[in-house]
């Protein structure tokens, strides 16, 4: 919404004051400005010009040089416009005044041009006379300027008077940002109401004449609503023996300050009316209204209509039409028809203001695709009882400007009055709920300056129909608030029961995650939550596989955001895809985001939402490293039971003899392995690409940050290396097993040190070597008694084929 | 003996004060104190000493002893500087050679920023929690105030999963979950994803952050929210910087207000981060609505509160002077590691 401030000052008189302490008041007030622009920022020492005599350029065909009185002195300028005659009065910019653009109507220049005195060759030319482009306009916005050429200044004009004056130039738009619950500030009375209140000034809104000729519009009209609840009012009234022309001066320039192009009296009646009232209206060429006739009424499925930009709509039957006797003329509230528009050859019109349901309009507007100022308006659900100032307003500017014989009467179908809301009056419970201490005096002279009554009979506080926002306590304490200065509400700290400040127990294993990963090398990166189905073939996932099961966005911003993740490794792989292409060497990432799991297939109920904590990287490390960040991971979570690995063979994104689920007291709670070559292939990666990942609530019930000290050991330890020979097919976990199960109470701990195939190893074999060391806690162990426990893992090793090596 | 003794001493003195090196002060040593030593020795000739001067003899030695050791001490101390000093001339290294680091990972800049921002509000006894970020409509919407239908739903351009689930557009429905909880009062922070269907460019992100914050108690006013907020801003932004509250509309507070900070490059002047204002936007904030309260079960008469919502990404790329949202999400370790 843009409005001049000239405009506002209409109705807000008194109102003097800068556009910053405008902007500044006004946003505190609750209408915020966010920007304005001065339209005479940049014009500078410009005054009305009289051309007193032209002569042609002796050295130029295509200059003329003018002689222009400008007040106190005649000067000689030189120019290249062909639009000027000898009695013509002209804006010209003196030697050293500034314009805002220049004559080609570009991008205007953030400093304006400055102007000096030259030769033009060889002819002293001192000022320009200005085309409504130097004066950073366009003949779109100003078509009272020519189209290319100066700008021709009313004959009645005084040289050397400020021609910025004239052209209405000294003005400031203001840019605001209404918020959707005030759509009675969609209006310049509405602006101008909270601009009055806010500097504490009178507010004059426009005083609306009755209007009309002697006859009445109902031997001219009949009107019928079908749907009184899709549209609760419609007025009309109609205008014969129309003149179209150019609307004045001063409406244009107000409807090219609200950025509307002025085209001509009716269309900009209509325009300005909307602007000023906020209300939306309609003009149907009568002639064209079969049988004289309209009847508002649903559409019928399946019904295709022609607005009147000339694009063919499909309906329904949930769109509310204007119908005349015949057919349809136009989308309620939406646009007209091409049928019945206004051109330069209408004598008759019947004006239309009515209040349609704001959903339905909303609605609509959606299912045919165009939203216009209008239904942008009808949308946020309009006061009907604004219809008929706005319709009797239309009418007085037809009259004032002399665009039309206004025929008497009005049809007004209003079979529900909508009457204003009562709110009790409660100054203690506002002073409460703001923690201020404002006299109920003081509350009333605010709600007064914005329209709101008292009745102190029943000390209710009266709202007016066009603030529908206001329906309790807390909405009038905010109006209270709002005049009395958020600024000036004072500051103070809740003291209720104290409240112990916490990270839940998840948070707090999601940040050590986070520690553990950092000091591991791994940087925290984000990736999106959707994705494209596409990437499961990337991942190489078969079609039955659980994982394609998806949360699927109805509305997404593409394939490529339309389901949600099953799997974090997509956006771990792109990550490393995205580093890698950019040439970034040995990358480490991890992330903490959720994957989205559905219960049901469609969906009945939330999905299971479950945090993953996804390691990936490529460059220095290998299988061991990745397996070494999670250990390390369970350590400092108080995992102190050994991880178990178990090959993995679901894991088909995974190199299918490089990774393991990742077992923890019998549970699965994650997994980890080289990425398979063909989607680091995919991924467009040429190295090995690791990862793993933690399903965080498997994980979490094993943290335990429990700890409990367990004394030095005291006596030493005793230590036995074994060298074995091993089938190549049994891998070191089992052999850990053995060590774990046999090795007794006393077992302390082991360690492979040596691990080796090939020469000297039959083939089929590899060698594998173990310290073991044991320790008792209440004496030195004996010789013998580490013997018997050796001799059962032994015994329990041989049973996996294994022999000591010679 | 007397004289033996003296040239003893004399010749010890001279060799000690010859030796160039550790070890010949030792082999010194030996040769005159060891057990097969000369002094030793002059000792041991003690028993052809008539007995009433022994004593004297034996004071002699010693003597000679003493004056052996002494010096022996004072030479080695002075060899072993010399030792240590050459050691330590031979051991000088360029100290301005590159370090070896450990090559430990970065924070993402969103959790750094809601970090700072939960070690705040955990300090004013504020407990951190979660929301689902797939939600019901009624929670995300209808809870909040925004019944079907209602005109903010199209601000908010929501992604539907079905007609009745959406992922949620704002962290605010943790406000209701939170209510329906039942426990009283409330002091809760509630930081997580959120989703609006917004094409990504440098300024939008179809999935971003929110932090909500929400209190609850009896007695609770917007002085008390203006105060909180200002103290949330000066720890965050530093002790000089001033808040500015403007009234704004959110269907879920009344009164509603949007809070400025004093842009924390300039402090107030205007320059271009704050394009030339003074003030930096920096969240939506209200008391919880009557009609919020009644739907999660409180009595709005007997209870009140405020609600408060940031954008992470928002107090992210302000803090760091992040220019483009989408670094956020590309992972690029070139922009992670200066974090």
């Amino acid at each position: 919404m843009n409005t001049p401030l000239s405009w506002i000052k209409a109705y807000v008189p008194e109102l003097v004051v800068s556009p910053q302490e405008y902007t500044d008041a006004m946003t505190l007030s609750g209408t915020k400005v966010e920007g304005f622009e001065c339209l005479d920022k940049n014009l500078e020492k410009i005054v009305v010009g009289h051309i007193l005599s032209i002569e042609r350029h002796p050295d130029a065909d295509k200059l003329i040089i003018c002689q222009v009185n400008v007040g106190e002195e005649t000067v000689q300028i030189v120019t290249g416009a062909s639009n000027v005659a000898v009695g013509d009065k002209v804006p010209v910019v003196l030697d050293g005044g500034k314009v805002a653009g220049g004559h080609d109507g570009g991008a205007l220049p953030e400093a304006g041009i400055k102007i000096k005195k030259g030769k033009l060759r060889g002819i002293e030319s001192c000022g320009m006379m200005c085309s409504i482009e130097e004066l950073g306009g366009t003949s779109e916005m100003y078509p009272d300027a020519p189209e290319s050429g100066i700008y021709i200044l009313p004959g009645d004009a005084i040289p050397g008077e400020d021609a910025v004056e004239l052209l209405g130039f000294h003005d400031t738009v203001f840019e605001y940002e209404i918020t959707s619950n005030r759509v009675d500030c969609y209006s310049v009375i509405g602006i101008a109401r909270e601009a009055a209140a806010t500097f504490r000034k009178s507010f004059v809104p426009p005083v609306v004449t009755a209007t009309g000729n002697k006859e009445d519009i109902n031997d001219y009209l009949k009107v019928s609503v079908k749907d009184n609840k899709l549209c609760p009012r419609y007025c009309a009234r109609m205008v014969k023996n129309i003149k179209i022309a150019p609307s004045p001066v001063w409406m244009q320039r107000r409807l090219a300050a609200c950025g509307i192009r002025p085209i001509n009296n009716i269309v900009d009646i209509t325009n300005y009316v909307m602007e000023e009232f906020g209300q939306p209206m309609h003009a149907f060429d009568y002639d064209y209204i079969a049988n004289h006739e309209i009847i508002v009424a649903c559409a019928k499925d399946g019904d295709t209509f022609q607005t009147l930009d000339g694009q063919e709509r499909k309906l329904d039957r949930s769109i509310l039409m204007i119908n005349d006797g015949e057919k349809a003329v136009g989308i309620a509230g939406i646009m007209g028809g091409d049928n019945s528009k206004i051109t330069d050859d209408v004598k008759t019109m019947v004006f239309e203001a009515a209040c349609f349901d704001g959903t339905n309009i909303r609605l609509s507007s959606k299912k045919v695709g165009l939203r216009t100022d209008a239904s942008g308006k009808f949308e946020k659900g309009l006061d009907p009882n604004n219809a008929i100032l706005a319709m009797n307003r239309a009418c007085q500017l037809i009259e004032e400007l002399g665009a039309g014989e206004v025929v008497g009467g009005i049809i007004d179908i209003y079979p529900e009055t909508r009457e204003g809301k009562r709110i009790p009056f409660e100054p203690e419970k506002m002073n409460r709920l703001l923690g201020t201490k404002i006299s109920a005096e003081t509350m009333l002279e605010y709600y007064k300056m914005i329209e709101l009554g008292y009745d102190e009979s029943s000390s209710d506080i009266l709202i007016p129909t066009f603030r529908q926002d206001l329906e309790c306590m807390a909405d009038l304490a905010e109006e209270v608030a709002r005049f009395f200065g958020y600024d000036k509400i004072p500051v103070s700290l809740p003291n209720g029961e104290a409240t112990t400040g916490k990270l839940s127990y998840k948070l707090r294993v999601e940040q050590i995650a986070r520690e553990v990963a950092e000091f591991a090398g791994f940087s925290q990166g984000m990736t999106y939550s959707f994705e494209s189905p596409k990437v499961f073939d990337k991942l190489l996932l078969p079609i039955d596989s659980p994982l394609r099961v998806t949360v699927n966005i109805l509305n997404p911003l593409g394939e490529d955001f339309s389901v949600m993740r099953t799997s974090p490794l997509h956006g771990m792989l792109n990550s490393l895809s995205t580093n890698y292409n950019r040439r970034n060497k040995s990358v480490r990432l991890y992330e903490l985001a959720n994957i989205y799991l559905p219960k049901a297939i469609p969906l009945t109920e939330l999905p299971e939402e479950r945090m993953q904590l996804t390691f990936g990287f490529y460059g220095d490390g290998d299988f061991f490293d990745m397996k070494g960040v999670v250990e390390e991971l369970f350590e400092k979570t108080g995992m102190n039971k050994k991880p178990h690995y178990k090959p993995a063979s679901d894991k088909p994104f995974l190199h299918p003899g490089r990774s393991a689920e990742i077992i923890y007291d019998g549970i699965t709670i994650g997994y980890i392995g080289e990425v398979h070559p063909e989607v680091t292939d995919n991924y467009k990666i040429s190295e090995r690409a690791y990862v793993a990942v933690i399903d965080m609530p498997s994980m979490i019930p094993f943290t335990d940050f429990d700890r409990k000290y367990v004394g030095i050991a005291k006596y030493p330890a005793v230590t036995r290396d074994i060298s074995m020979v091993v089938p190549k097919n049994i891998l070191v976990g089992q052999i850990e097993e053995v060590i774990e199960q046999r090795g007794g109470n006393n077992l302390e701990g082991y360690e492979l040190f040596d691990i080796y195939e090939g020469a000297q190893i039959l083939s089929g074999f590899k060698s594998v070597a173990y310290s073991i060391t044991f320790r008792a806690t209440d004496h030195t162990l004996e010789d013998q008694e580490v013997s018997a426990v050796m001799k059962k893992i032994l015994n329990g090793l041989q049973g996996l084929g294994i022999e000591l090596r010679a | 003996m007397r004289d033996q003794l003296e040239q003893i001493k004399k010749e010890a003195l001279k060799q000690i004060e010859a030796s160039d090196a550790l070890e010949k002060l030792n082999d010194i040593k030996v040769a005159y104190l060891g057990k097969k030593g000369e002094l030793t020795n002059v000792l041991k000739s003690m028993k052809d000493v008539a007995p009433e001067d022994r004593p004297k003899v034996g004071q002699l030695v010693n003597d000679a002893r003493a004056v052996i050791e002494g010096k022996l001490e004072e030479t080695i101390a002075v060899l072993q500087k010399k030792v240590r000093e050459e050691q330590l001339n031979k051991e000088v290294i360029d100290v301005t050679l590159p370090a070896k680091r450990s090559k430990s990972g970065h924070t993402h800049p969103n959790t750094i920023a809601l970090e700072e921002v939960e070690r705040i509000f955990v300090g004013m006894g504020y407990e951190v929690m979660e929301g689902p970020e797939v939600e019901y409509d009624h929670y995300n919407f209808e809870k909040l105030n925004i019944p079907k239908n209602h005109p903010a739903r199209d601000e908010q351009d929501t992604f539907y999963i079905s007609d009745s689930i959406v992922l949620r557009s704002q962290t605010s429905p943790v406000q209701i979950r939170a209510m329906e909880e039942g426990k009283l009062p409330i002091r809760m922070l509630a930081p997580g994803r959120v989703f609006r269907s917004d094409e990504v460019d440098a300024t939008h992100s179809p999935s971003f952050h929110q932090i909500e914050g929400l209190v609850i108690d009896k007695n609770i006013t917007f002085a008390d929210l203006k105060g909180t907020l200002a103290e949330f801003a000066k720890e965050l932004f530093g002790p000089e910087t001033k808040v500015k509250f403007r009234p704004h509309h959110f269907p879920f507070t009344e009164p509603s207000a949007e809070v400025d900070v004093t842009c924390f490059k300039c402090g107030g002047d205007g320059c271009r981060f704050c394009k030339g204002s003074g003030w930096i936007e920096i969240l939506g904030c209200g008391m919880v609505h009557p009609n919020v309260l009644s739907m999660s079960g409180i009595d709005p008469d007997e209870y009140s509160g405020f609600a408060f919502g940031v954008g992470l990404e928002r107090i992210a790329l302000l803090k760091y002077e992040i220019d483009d949202m989408r670094l956020l999400y590309e992972n690029d370790i070139r922009f992670l590691k200066q974090f």
